[in-house]
């Protein structure tokens, strides 16, 4: 039993690299829950079914986009039969996303996606007083 | 009756003649594909500015304002830098070959606003590599500034200088920022677009409705019926260097 101390040692190594997730994550505060979001608080429903939306809302914004700038497709007919005016700024952010730093934002920093540079030209209607029509 | 094998050849060889002849005829004479097409077809947006009323007040910028506050253009004040959709140019400068000793002196320093001319047959949408640029079926020349990679083969085309590129970030330029039109970014080329997202929304242009005289006027010049047209009929008008072949949307009465 000469080797007692050696075995500790290698057992204490061993344990302490296998717990090393463990103690990282806790060290560095993350967890494994996604981000809290600030869901819209006047609307109840999106263009589309929320797993959608969550996968592809990317893409469905660039059909937006492709149709209203190159197709004057202007107005967007929902999976429920409802129509929206296809507008990023009004549409997405003026009557749903109101908080887009608590929504979109948010999100887009936990998943880690950088960009997305549509805030480089589109304007947050909240950001800016706004314009009287 | 019978047919002699000469006088058949005779009879073949005059309607072989005649059938050629008729579709060279068509073919000289027929219909120009770009000419306007009968009511009820495609729209084609023009605007006519009164260059009589404009001159009236020289120091008026109401179309101008109008114009940065709908479509958040930058105030750039270094000239190589300036972002320009509608601005006043001099008289000698937009009508450079349309001029006698007279007009010059009557007319010299006078100022009138310029913008896109949202050509017939336009040359920035010719040169464009990645179709970012283009001419709608309403005659509006549109950009997707999606698309435009600032490589500023339009601006080199233009012969109207109606383009304009952004060397830097413009939002620090921009007076009061509004959200219901974007900006741009660093890199890509803009111009007017004749308020497109105006009009489809039924509203006309911002420069025709902040003109406290009424001096542009804006219509369908394919509709002979439309306040545009009138006036093309009642006054003479003049569009800028139409000899370029571009055919612009936008005439100016004298």
């Amino acid at each position: 039993m000469r080797d007692r101390v050696p075995i500790a040692i290698g057992l204490l190594l061993f344990v302490s690299m296998v717990t090393f997730p463990v103690w990282h994550a806790a060290y560095a505060k993350t967890t494994a829950v996604g981000p809290r979001l600030k869901l819209p608080e006047r609307q109840k429903a999106c263009v589309a079914p929320v797993a959608f939306m969550r996968a592809s809302h990317m893409k469905l914004l660039t059909d937006w986009r492709e149709g209203a700038v190159r197709s004057d497709r202007l107005t967007y007919t929902a999976y429920d039969g409802k129509k929206y005016r296809v507008n990023l700024s009004s549409t997405c952010l003026g009557e749903c996303h109101t908080n887009k730093k608590e929504f979109c934002d948010r999100c887009h920093q936990y998943a880690a996606v950088s960009g997305p540079y549509c805030w480089d030209c589109h304007v947050d209607p909240t950001s800016v007083a706004r314009r009287t029509p | 009756m019978k047919i002699t094998r000469k006088e058949f050849l005779c009879i073949a060889g005059l309607a072989a003649a005649g059938a050629g002849a008729a579709k060279a005829v068509q073919t000289i004479g027929g219909a120009d594909p770009a000419a306007p097409q009968a009511s009820g077809a495609a729209k084609r947006w023009g605007m006519v500015i009164d260059f009589q009323k404009c001159r009236a007040d020289r120091d008026c910028d109401d179309c101008l304002n109008a114009c940065r506050a709908a479509h958040n253009v930058p105030d750039i004040p270094e000239r190589e830098r300036e972002v320009k959709w509608v601005w006043k140019e001099r008289y000698e400068k937009v009508f450079p070959f349309q001029q006698t000793d007279y007009t010059r002196r009557a007319f010299e320093g006078h100022v009138l606003p310029i913008l896109c001319n949202q050509c017939a047959n336009p040359a920035c949408v010719r040169v464009c590599p990645t179709a970012a640029t283009w001419k709608r079926e309403d005659g509006i020349v549109m950009m997707d500034w999606h698309r435009c990679i600032g490589c500023r083969y339009c601006m080199a085309a233009c012969p109207y200088g109606s383009r304009s590129f952004n060397w830097s970030d413009p939002r620090p330029h921009i007076g009061k920022l509004t959200s219901e039109f974007p900006t741009r970014t660093k890199g890509v080329v803009e111009k007017c677009n004749f308020c497109e997202e105006r009009l489809a929304n039924g509203r006309v242009p911002a420069c025709v409705e902040a003109c406290r005289r009424k001096a542009i006027v804006f219509g369908d010049l394919n509709d002979e019926k439309s306040t545009v047209r009138q006036l093309l009929r009642a006054r003479y008008s003049i569009q800028r260097t139409p000899e370029l072949g571009t055919g612009p949307s936008v005439f100016y009465l004298i």
